[in-house]
């Protein structure tokens, strides 16, 4: 046995040796921006469109540093939507003095424990989709994010609703810490401006809402809120049309995808029709972002999922951020710390969504929701959706 | 050919332990991997190397005493060192340390006993669970929105109760053990697959539910911060007075913490090696084995069945919820998506993978596993993406590398991987890598001193 | 199944339906007093004070008047768990073991259908077409499922279990995990590799979103519609089908017969010059179409569907066959409609009578707690297991 052990593992030994081309770190002018989303497994529908929403700007948007003579690269990690993986792979990040920037994570049960490493380390990382206010009330100067909190959004939610004269509403998540918490709030905000929350209910069905619409047909109430993604929150619109609601849908940038139309149809359009709060402005009136979901679609083949285009302009600013820095450094490669300063330090950057500032959390200093109405049942025609309101609102400080 | 090959790398089996070869071989190839990690503590293959020689002291015929001299040095000097090099390494040595306990306690039910158990993550859950809820700042929550907390909340526990919530995650988790263990020992050996699946899902979704009408869990959101242990006193100052010089560079306090985890992962593992090595001596796990190959007759033979099973459920449970405490502690964040039942079937991978019922197998299978998802497999996506943004093309056939397709990457196929790893054990080696009762076997053959490779391999199967 | 009924067609084509209709009826009206009862006994309270102020109904007029909605969305569930734990009960009848891949088997029909869908979408077949028209291609997408996941069934079971077939029980057991894990992933790779997604919508046609209104009832004073989709009506009736269908074949033909006898005793079976590896594999044939055919509905139904879309209701469906009694056919139809009903009024009632403290995120909780209540007092499940005497 001794022997065929000891043979196993003379072979995995010599294996080893020969992998060794993969190892090794690369030149002292090669700037490498890591990004950490799900690429495997159920999430990772939102989690690739994450990375090939970043690799999308690496390619279009490091111009700039490769004049300067840097080699720059994309080192896409799976965080398996698992905190143990993403905490690994953040101290493998770290641990590699190449990667100055880190965009990432799109669960913010992943990002908590990850930036942990990447504060320790005063690595930069800018996230394109949590929105649990956590992630930057703990202060991290490292940390920045280009999403709403979860309490701007639920608020924005709310006070849109209440804004078209709803009396009652009645609110369903997906159990996910984004939907949830958007939930929690959109509860709050709605308590607070005199609407009736008839109910609160979390649930991780994403394909049969019948029993759960019940108490809701029950209540009749004039909005139905969802808090979670659109492959949920589609579904059970359509169910509860079905069902003969004929009130408004409400839901949040989590929605944003053509996808949705797919799944809902006409059922999106009837009675009082279905709306989603998003940063990001529809592509009919921002070039910006008709440009990138062109360019998006020609690369990848597919209409970008939500917190793609979220993605794209966290690698911008990353980009922007080491450029500044290095110039700051006579064009040399700079410090971890002096790119997360420079992400802080960023004024008025323009993105595909939106015109970005933070604050001294690493919030955005003003959020801009737009409301969209869904206009048209064919996923094509998506773009075309049409603004119903701006609501600009700064995050509790 | 194969047999050809077979009878070289016999011979060359036996070289390696006569005489003084194998205390020349494993000391020049420990200096050698440490040298090599330590020169270029990012390359992948020398820390394979490293893990790689590490593991062969367990293999070498040297005198124990020297084994346990090798092993010490390994994993007290020189793991901190070229750890606070890279960071990163101890993480994977951690993760090998509590999957190791957790694939231990796994294979306490499922190999010793034979009690297939695939809710196992719910008891490292409750461990996690239970230093996240009394080592934050949760229990002055109880009336706040989920992952909302007023400024200036105070912890409820310093971190040195961590310590001791180590041993009280050890109880409460063989507690939750035996309630489980109660109502469904009754049951079937299938039908106990499916409950504990079913259990397993229960703890996640109270976990994931319990957030009103009080909030004790946060939710989906999870608990954040938690406390870690406080550091003693002038460890940190005394580390880096000694090693600094060696490591190249001051560690920081978030470095240490790397280092501490460390530590207390292999002393946990270590404890709950000892224990199960001594289990499987005692009494009680020639009961367990006889529960495993005849419930019935052993029954007969005045064995109390179901007290031996409640016993191995308690013991099971007890290694995952110290291992919980200590994870909910090293990651300050405990949420419901680290308990899925993924999660379960990992483990039971491991377990699977290294020898259904064998010690030194589950650990080995620990380590691969652990290694394998989050090095190897990481790490040959990287190199493809790495690829893929060059302007290099595959030889011979012409293709360049930028057109390779994303779904290749290996890091996407974990599971698949898992699948085919339970597979192909269960039809070609159902045994495991290294096969239980291995030593019984080793003196079988140690008896008929001509048995050639044809008799011994009958021997394993 | 030890006597052997007179072979009369009739008798097996009309029990099942009769029992159908006992079970369906029996476990909604328990379902309804229990519940009614429950309601009477919360007047009054913090609950019944809150959904007056909310709703403006009181608790009992509120079960009530939602009761036959809840009983119709129940029987749906109820039948969609019948029809993939027929797969499971099917399987485990024969060789006592858990197909742990059947509800990535499930998947892939689901899968098929929905492509052939898509691709008949993408040749414009699918908008304006006759009612009937849409019928026959529901139906070849349902064939097509079928065909694929049968054939995949035979392939697992030829390539992971056959070899594993004599080896202890938890072997093959552990085989079939794998299969499901590598499944999963397999077919993600395959919906990827072209489009980079790997979810399918199944495309709108035919009038199965419309509703149609059973009857109006006079409830608390208010005048309820009681509806129910079209799209939930195709699915019972399928399931029915297929429940009716298993059961001829299982009773009343002479493969039945050979299943039933490799079932009870395999080496006297082969012995009696049966094949009993071909009757296995046909097992499994069998057993896979079901649950491809459960699948294609599932995806008509409930209108997306990603690779990982079968383990819940492959977990739901194994939970309802072992609720039953599982390896029995019966079985596997009752335990489904008893988990159906369960999830459905949990679902709508759960949160209105904790006052939204315990909301419908606790029906798998009590799916389980079922679960486990009913093996530790009937060890077999509610009608008993039925497979051979074996030792």
């Amino acid at each position: 046995m001794t022997k065929r052990i000891f043979a196993v593992l003379s072979l995995l030994v010599i294996a080893s040796m020969m992998l060794a081309a993969c190892g090794g770190g690369g030149a002292s002018k090669t700037i490498k921006i890591a990004t950490q989303s799900p690429l495997s497994g159920g999430q990772s529908a939102v989690g690739s469109d994450i990375k090939n929403g970043a690799q999308l700007a690496l390619e279009q948007l490091s111009g700039p540093l490769t004049e300067m003579g840097f080699k720059v690269e994309l080192a896409p990690f799976d965080d398996q939507a698992t905190p143990d993986t993403g905490v690994a792979n953040a101290k493998n990040i770290v641990s590699d003095p190449a990667i100055l920037c880190v965009v990432g994570h799109y669960n913010s049960g992943v990002q908590i424990p990850s930036s942990e490493e990447y504060h320790t380390a005063n690595l930069a990382n800018v996230s394109p989709a949590n929105t649990n206010p956590t992630v930057t009330e703990r202060g991290y100067l490292e940390v920045s994010r280009i999403v709403g909190r979860d309490d701007m959004q639920g608020a924005v939610g709310a006070q849109f609703a209440f804004s078209k004269g709803l009396k009652s509403a009645y609110v369903i998540h997906d159990k996910t810490t984004y939907g949830q918490g958007i939930a929690e709030y959109f509860k709050r905000e709605a308590e607070k401006l005199g609407m009736q929350v008839l109910g609160f209910e979390g649930t991780e069905e994403k394909a049969n809402f019948d029993s759960i619409l019940t108490p809701v047909l029950a209540g009749n109430p004039d909005v139905v809120y969802f808090g979670g993604m659109f492959d949920a929150a589609a579904v059970m619109f359509k169910q509860a049309r079905e069902k003969g609601y004929m009130g408004m849908f409400l839901s949040d940038d989590g929605f944003d995808s053509s996808d949705a139309t797919k799944i809902g149809g006409e059922s999106l359009l009837q009675g009082a029709g279905t709306y989603f709060s998003t940063v990001s402005g529809p592509a009919s009136v921002y070039e910006g972002t008709a440009k990138f979901i062109g360019d998006f679609k020609t690369k990848f083949g597919h209409d970008p999922q939500p917190f793609a285009a979220q993605a794209y302009d966290s690698m911008a600013i990353c980009l922007k951020a080491i450029e500044n820095a290095a110039k700051t450094n006579g064009n040399k490669l700079p410090t971890r710390a002096s790119v997360s300063q420079a992400v802080r330090d960023l004024k008025d950057f323009t993105g595909i969504t939106g015109t970005i500032n933070f604050n001294a959390k690493g919030d955005l200093t003003e959020a801009k929701y737009f409301v969209i109405q869904v206009t048209s049942a064919d996923p094509a025609k998506w773009s075309e959706n049409k603004i119903d309101q701006i609501l600009t609102l700064a995050p509790p400080q | 050919m194969i047999a050809k090959l077979k009878t070289t790398l016999g011979s060359l089996g036996e070289w390696i332990n006569r005489g003084k070869v194998p205390y020349i071989l494993s000391i020049t190839g420990l200096v050698l991997s440490t040298v090599w990690v330590y020169f270029s503590p990012r390359s992948l293959p020398a820390f394979l190397f490293f893990l790689a020689m590490a593991g062969m002291i367990y293999y070498f015929k040297i005198k124990p005493v020297a084994k346990l001299i090798l092993g010490l040095v390994v994993a007290l000097i020189v793991v901190p060192i070229i750890g606070a090099r890279n960071i990163f390494y101890l993480e994977v040595l951690f993760q090998i340390g509590v999957f190791a306990a957790l694939a231990l306690g796994l294979n306490i039910v499922v190999g010793f006993t034979g009690l297939l158990n695939l809710g196992y993550v719910a008891f490292y859950a409750v461990g996690a669970y239970l230093w996240a809820f009394f080592g934050s700042k949760q229990i002055f929550l109880l009336h706040e929105i989920p992952g909302t907390a007023p400024q200036g909340t105070p912890f409820l526990l310093p971190g040195d109760m961590f310590y001791l919530f180590i041993m009280l995650g050890i109880i409460v988790a063989a507690v939750t053990g035996l309630l489980l263990g109660l109502p469904v020992l009754r049951v079937r050996g299938d039908y106990l697959a499916i409950v504990t699946l079913g259990f397993g899902e229960v703890i996640r979704q109270l976990a994931n539910n319990l957030d009103k009408p009080l909030n004790f869990t946060n939710g989906p959101q999870g608990i954040t911060p938690i406390q870690k242990p406080t550091l003693p006193g002038g460890v940190m100052d005394a580390f880096n007075v000694i090693l600094t010089p060696i490591v190249g560079q001051p560690v920081t306090e978030g470095q240490f913490y790397n280092i501490l985890f460390y530590f207390i992962a292999l002393l946990v593992a270590a404890l709950v090696i000892f224990v199960t090595l001594r289990l499987d001596d005692s009494k009680i796990g020639r009961a367990w084995t006889a529960i495993r190959e005849d419930e019935m007759a052993a029954v007969a033979m005045g064995i109390p069945a179901v007290k031996l099973k409640l016993a191995a459920f308690a013991v099971g449970a007890s290694f995952a919820g110290a291992m919980g405490v200590v994870m909910a502690a090293s990651r300050t964040f405990v949420s419901p998506e680290s308990f899925t039942f993924m999660q379960s079937i990992g483990v039971l991978t491991m377990v699977i993978l290294g020898g259904i019922g064998s010690i030194p197998g589950v650990v080995l299978g620990a380590a691969v596993v652990v290694v394998l998802n989050l090095q190897v497999l990481q790490e040959v996506s990287l190199y493809l993406s790495q690829l893929r943004q060059s302007d290099s093309v595959i030889p011979i056939i012409n293709f360049a590398w930028k057109n390779l397709s994303n779904q290749l990457d290996p890091a996407k196929y974990q599971r698949l991987l898992f699948g085919l790893i339970l597979i192909l054990m269960m039809i070609y080696r159902p045994a495991g890598l290294i096969p239980a009762a291995r030593r019984k076997r080793e003196l079988k053959a140690a008896a008929v001193p001509d048995a050639d490779n044809g008799t011994q391999e009958a021997a394993d199967e | 199944m030890r006597r052997i009924y007179e072979s009369t067609v009739l008798r097996e084509l009309l029990r099942p339906l009769g029992q159908i209709a006992i079970f369906v009826t029996a476990t909604g009206a328990i379902f309804s007093v229990a519940m009614l009862l429950l309601a009477l006994l919360f007047r009054g309270s913090a609950a019944d004070r809150l959904l007056q102020e909310n709703n403006h109904i009181n608790i009992f007029a509120f079960t009530l008047t939602n009761l036959p909605q809840v009983l119709v969305d129940g029987v749906t569930l109820g039948f969609v768990y019948a029809a993939i734990a027929l797969g499971y009960t099917m399987v485990y009848g024969v060789l006592e073991f858990i197909n742990f891949a059947h509800s990535e088997i499930f998947a892939i029909g689901a899968f098929v259908g929905v492509e052939v869908l898509i691709a008949l979408e993408g040749a414009g077949q699918l908008s304006s077409i006759p009612i009937w028209l849409a019928y026959v291609f529901l139906a070849l997408a349902v064939i097509a499922g079928m065909a694929a996941a049968g054939g995949m069934a035979m392939l697992v079971e030829a390539t992971a279990y056959r070899p594993l077939r004599n080896a202890p029980r938890l072997v093959p057991l552990i085989s079939a995990i794998g299969v499901s894990f590598f499944l999963q992933d397999a077919i993600r790779f395959t919906e990827s590799i072209t489009t980079g997604q790997f979810h399918r919508i199944i495309p709108t046609f035919g009038n199965f979103d419309q509703r149609v209104s059973l009857v109006k009832l006079p409830l608390a004073g208010v005048v309820t519609d009681i509806n129910i989709q079209i799209k939930s009506i195709v699915v019972i009736a399928a399931a029915v089908l297929m429940l009716v269908g298993l059961n001829y074949l299982v009773n009343a033909t002479k493969v039945g017969k050979a299943i039933r006898a490799v079932a009870q005793d395999r080496p006297t079976a082969s012995l009696m010059g049966i094949n009993v590896n071909l009757i296995i594999s046909l097992t499994f044939l069998v057993g896979g179409a079901l649950g491809g055919a459960a699948g294609v509905l599932y995806a008509l139904k409930f209108t997306r569907i990603d690779p990982f879309v079968g383990f819940f209701p492959g977990i739901k469906a194994f939970t309802a066959a072992v609720l039953g009694g599982i390896g029995n056919l019966t079985g596997a139809l009752l335990g489904g409609i008893v988990l159906g009903m369960l999830e459905s009024f949990a679902g709508a009632y759960l949160s209105a009578f904790t006052m939204g403290a315990a909301g419908a995120e606790y029906k798998d909780i009590l799916a389980f707690a079922i679960l486990i209540l009913v093996l530790i007092f009937r060890p077999s499940g509610l009608l008993g297991e039925q497979v051979g005497q074996k030792a």
